[in-house]
């Protein structure tokens, strides 16, 4: 990687190399993107990762199965519950265990309001990004809504840990029914509010439209999944295709365009948190009685073998492979994280627009940088 | 000439759209009644948090100066980041046997990543989250605490 940032500056005077990052705001942590320039136009992004890789899937060989959930709430921290749910699956999985179907149905609520928080977050951050600072106030206002939720039941606001392989560490608070509905009786009212702020805005779809364009054949040879991909046409919704927990017994619709732009990528993560709150309300009544976590053994030992469970986040498509030699620790762990893959087409897609355009479209993208260096 | 008509259509189109969203935020401008924000420090008093909020991990002892931990280390072994250390002793129980139980419960918080796992695991209930979240201290060995209380002892009953 080095030897190219090198070519660049020797072979071609002509371009201009700056450093955007590590810490520019609109990258959103410590990446660090090595842009070329032609006057305005963007020649070649080179994004510079690791600046804060902290091992952690070399940490997951040296602790047990129950352990390894934490780190992985400190992967992508915007949609840790589902991070937790993907190596519970996989441990259950590879067990074989029988899981209640109360505790599907109250990981899929999580999930999904999960979802509903982190584009929040990202609607607020993306409006910021484009000059509008009152999106991102709107947008943590009613995010705190959702983190109040979770710190009734689960104890933590963001980084939850409400997960453990055969179910759950806690019953729901007898309150969360109730918040969840009055939650979504308020959002309903809310989300038209944002398309009057940022969706219609005419600055927006100037700056928007057109921009970052990624055609449906480089969304699929890159592996781009979530929202972005989904932009693009590149139908790859987990939830869909290969129903965990509680998906399958529920009505909804993928979101998908088939333009690819960064409006359609904003787009999207707007419908689908409509969707998200649609599929809430099929659930929220009907949470089965039972109870909720199977009683597990106090050290979990994998049979012997490889365990792949693959679930959706709020970035696209989270991978969870396990070695096990039958020990309590891991011999392997190996997450494909979604904004990682994202990342990859950065250079692709920002290549030939105009450098304020490469904020735009590192916004629509939605990387959580944690995420990339794990 | 359309285009013309084209260009003075967007501007208004333009106008409007800007128009649209100060209609929002000039909205909350008078309804006071949707501010939202949390005068923090000079609610001090009267903040309630979460019944389960995980602040930060207690032994709770009753007014005897009794707790329930045995020593058993189970919390120790399911911490994954060493920050829960147990030192026990030996000690003659009245009938004569000898026993183990606790000396030290050594809680490091700037550690803690708040997992639960240890609160979960122990299977007397000997130490349970508190809700307080005023952390910051001035000396990094503030935050090395010992869980039970000088001079308590094993509660009766707990094995």
């Amino acid at each position: 990687m080095e030897e190219k940032v090198k070519n660049i500056t020797t072979d071609e005077q002509q371009e201009y190399v700056i450093n955007m990052g590590p810490q520019h705001p609109s990258t959103h942590g410590v990446l660090r993107l090595v842009v070329s320039l032609k006057g305005e136009i963007v020649k070649n992004v080179q994004p510079h990762i690791g600046y804060i890789h902290r091992g952690i899937e070399k940490m997951c060989e040296s602790i047990t199965y129950p352990q390894i959930i934490h780190l992985t709430d400190r992967m992508d921290y915007l949609s840790a519950h589902i991070n937790n749910e993907a190596v519970c699956l996989s441990v259950e999985k590879a067990l074989e265990v029988d899981i209640p179907d109360r505790v599907k149905v109250i990981r899929t609520i999580m999930s999904e309001l999960t979802r509903i928080q982190s584009h929040q977050l990202w609607w607020a951050s993306f409006g910021m990004d484009l000059g509008g600072l009152t999106c991102f106030f709107y947008g943590l206002r009613d995010r705190e809504k959702i983190l109040d939720i979770f710190e009734e039941t689960c104890g933590s606001r963001m980084i939850v840990s409400y997960n453990c392989p055969g179910g759950l560490m806690y019953d729901i608070h007898p309150n969360f029914q109730k918040r969840v509905k009055d939650f979504i009786k308020y959002f309903r009212k809310i989300l038209p509010e944002y398309d009057q702020l940022l969706t219609g805005n005419v600055i927006f779809h100037e700056r928007s439209k057109g921009i970052g364009k990624l055609s449906l054949k480089d969304a699929i040879s890159y592996g781009i999944t979530g929202p972005s991909g989904r932009a693009s046409g590149f139908s790859c919704d987990v939830r869909k295709h290969e129903p965990y927990s509680a998906y399958d017994r529920i009505i909804f619709k993928e979101i998908l365009f088939t333009e690819g732009d960064t409006y359609h990528r904003y787009v999207a993560r707007i419908e689908e948190m409509w969707e998200s709150m649609n599929i809430i309300e099929q659930l929220i009544d009907n949470i089965p009685d039972g109870p909720f976590a199977v009683k597990m053994k106090p050290i979990i030992k994998l049979p012997e073998g490889e365990y792949y469970q693959r679930v959706e986040t709020a970035r696209g498509e989270l991978g969870v492979y396990i070695i096990s030699d039958g020990n309590k620790n891991p011999y392997r762990v190996k997450f494909r994280s979604p904004n990682f893959v994202n990342l990859s087409v950065l250079n692709q897609i920002a290549s030939g627009f105009k450098i304020a355009d490469l904020v735009a479209i590192g916004g629509s993208l939605d990387l959580v940088i944690p995420d990339i260096d794990r | 000439m359309r285009s013309i008509i084209n260009y003075l259509k967007e501007i208004v189109f333009g106008v409007w759209s800007l128009m649209k969203g100060m209609k929002v935020t000039g909205s909350y401008f008078f309804r006071p009644g949707t501010i939202v924000t949390q005068k923090y420090p000079n609610n001090r008093k009267d903040l309630v948090m979460f019944d389960r909020f995980k602040g930060e991990v207690v032994m709770p002892h009753n007014e005897k100066n009794e707790h329930k931990c045995t020593g058993c280390g189970i919390c120790e072994i399911n911490c994954p980041n060493g920050s829960i250390e147990i030192i026990s002793k030996s000690i003659v129980t009245e009938d004569g046997k000898k026993k183990r139980a606790i000396d030290k419960h050594i809680y490091r918080l700037g550690m803690c990543t708040f997992c639960a796992l240890c609160v979960k695991t122990c299977p007397s209930n000997a130490i349970a989250f508190a809700q307080g979240f005023e952390h910051a201290v001035f000396n990094r060995a503030l935050l090395i605490k010992t869980l039970n209380k000088p001079g308590s002892q094993l509660m009766k009953g707990v094995e």
